[in-house]
């Protein structure tokens, strides 16, 4: 059976840099930075601005992001005037890391100085991880597989990995995709804080000698994916192309990544199989790339597996350098940046990036972005990597259009 | 000091309260049905919430059975309180 192609005809990103796709893209390549203070708020989001007073009271935090970035979605898909497809050939599903931590601590915090029956109605629709996959099929009324899945900060890049075959496989015409997250709460932060993993100097340098733990941020990047056949059929607009997807478990640690990436690796091997991409063909390189001892190391012999000795010499680079982590949303957001900097033939930078470490030692993109330049007119091809708690890893390859 | 509770009290907090959650306030008036202003069930357990301890009174779902419109829901709070 011959599987369908997967084009990306719209991006939508709320995130550190700003709200919209094109601002973080933007600004990331120009090396602004959207870390303040040790972590990565989406300070620019008013809620109001891009839903109803009802809508944003129905909402935590986390799905009212995922409602913003998918109206940007959907509009710069062209679908202004509704879904161009039956609802029911049309789905989504986002991921998430947590779900809605906000709601949950404001409801325990109510449940112990007030009792139970101050706890809100609305809570367990506001926290439930699957919330933000609810809201937009609510919103845009898609009536085809609706879940949202769950795998730490693997979360946005298994969910357009799952989306992708939804549409494969026939299930689906198009699916609404991405993650979201919104953990910057004092239970996430002390948590995050306690096991080691947050930058105790605030700085997110990844794959630098002087990394010492990722910046926390929110945010939330969601992506239309279509049927090639039926985004061509109807004229759209085609960003890219999902090429493959490959995911894998380390069966070694709850956090620890295996020292030599060797779950990771597996991901990518199978992403670029599934893809049918050699990989000799691979132009850049989307790193999860967090700001972690382990991670940054783990990685980076994980892509040495892959690419061999042609490792060095494919530019890499991370987007959280730019705007923390992401959690669960990270996967997303990154698939939308490198979807936009293989549009625009660009590897954007690994911001702070200046000090090596003994066999860290691949392309960072140090300093600032740099264009792609491609033989033969040929479309760049990019993996993007996400790698969760729990040992879920997860690789895409997508291709400009 | 025992202060007495009017129906005025009484719909100006509930308007007041499902203008909060959303509904538009021009449309909120005594015969709007909820349906009209887009007042669902879970918008009537937050407001059952509020005026439970505005008003120190009991409500449960069985009083919500015939319900239709901001006037309903008043009376049903006025009721009590008097009652």
């Amino acid at each position: 059976m011959s599987l369908r192609d997967v084009v990306i005809t719209g991006v939508g990103a709320v995130t550190p840099l700003g709200v919209g796709a094109r601002t973080l893209h933007e600004r990331w390549t120009a090396g602004n930075s959207g870390i303040r203070d040790g972590e990565a708020p989406c300070a620019d989001f008013d809620p109001t601005d891009h839903m109803s007073a009802k809508q944003a009271r129905r909402a935590d935090r986390s799905t009212q992001l995922a409602i913003a970035a998918g109206t940007e979605a959907l509009e710069d898909a062209g679908w202004t005037d509704g879904p161009p497809y039956d609802a029911e050939l049309i789905g989504c599903v986002l991921g998430t890391g947590i779900g809605g931590i906000s709601t949950l601590e404001s409801n325990h915090d109510q449940l112990r100085d007030t009792g139970p029956g101050s706890v809100s109605p609305l809570a367990i629709p506001l926290m439930m991880s699957n919330a933000g996959s609810a809201a937009l099929s609510l919103q845009h009324g898609l009536r085809g597989p609706v879940f949202s899945v769950v795998s730490a900060c693997a979360a946005g890049t298994h969910a357009i990995g799952t989306a992708l075959r939804m549409i494969q496989h026939g299930e689906a015409e198009a699916m609404v995709t991405g993650a979201a997250e919104a953990p910057l709460t004092p239970l996430s932060r002390a948590c995050f804080e306690r096991m080691g993993a947050i930058s105790p100097t605030g700085v997110s340098r990844p794959f630098d000698n002087r990394r010492d733990g990722f910046v926390m941020g929110e945010g939330a990047g969601v992506l239309v994916l279509e049927s090639g056949d039926a985004a061509r059929a109807r004229g759209a607009r085609i960003l890219g192309t999902v090429r493959g997807y490959g995911s894998t478990g380390d069966a070694h640690h709850i956090t620890a990544p295996h020292s030599e990436g060797r779950g990771g690796a597996r991901a990518m091997q199978v992403a670029l199989g599934d893809a049918g991409v050699d990989p000799g063909e691979i132009d850049y390189v989307n790193a999860h790339g967090t700001s972690t001892q382990l991670n940054d190391r783990a990685e980076t012999r994980a892509l040495k597996t892959v690419f061999g000795v042609r490792a060095g010499q494919i530019p890499v680079s991370s987007t959280k350098s730019a705007i923390g982590h992401l959690l669960g949303a990270a996967g997303a957001v990154e698939a939308v940046a490198t979807c936009l900097a293989l549009r625009d033939r660009v590897a954007p930078p690994t911001i702070g990036w200046e000090e090596a470490e003994e066999g860290l030692d691949l392309d960072y993109v140090a300093g600032s972005s740099r264009p792609l330049v491609m033989s033969n007119g040929r479309s760049p091809v990019a993996l993007s990597n996400s790698f969760g708690f729990g040992g879920h890893n997860a690789s895409l390859c997508l291709e400009a259009a | 000091m025992t202060t007495t509770i009017t129906p005025q009290d009484v719909e100006a907090t509930v308007i007041e309260n499902l203008v909060a959650f959303g509904a538009d306030e021009s449309a909120v008036v005594r015969d709007a049905t909820l349906e009209s202003i887009d007042v669902d069930s879970l918008d009537l357990v937050e407001l059952t919430q509020v005026v439970e301890e505005t008003y120190s009174i009991d409500l449960d779902g069985a009083d919500f059975k015939n319900i239709k419109t901001v006037g309903d829901i008043v009376d049903l709070v006025v009721a009590r309180v008097q009652g």
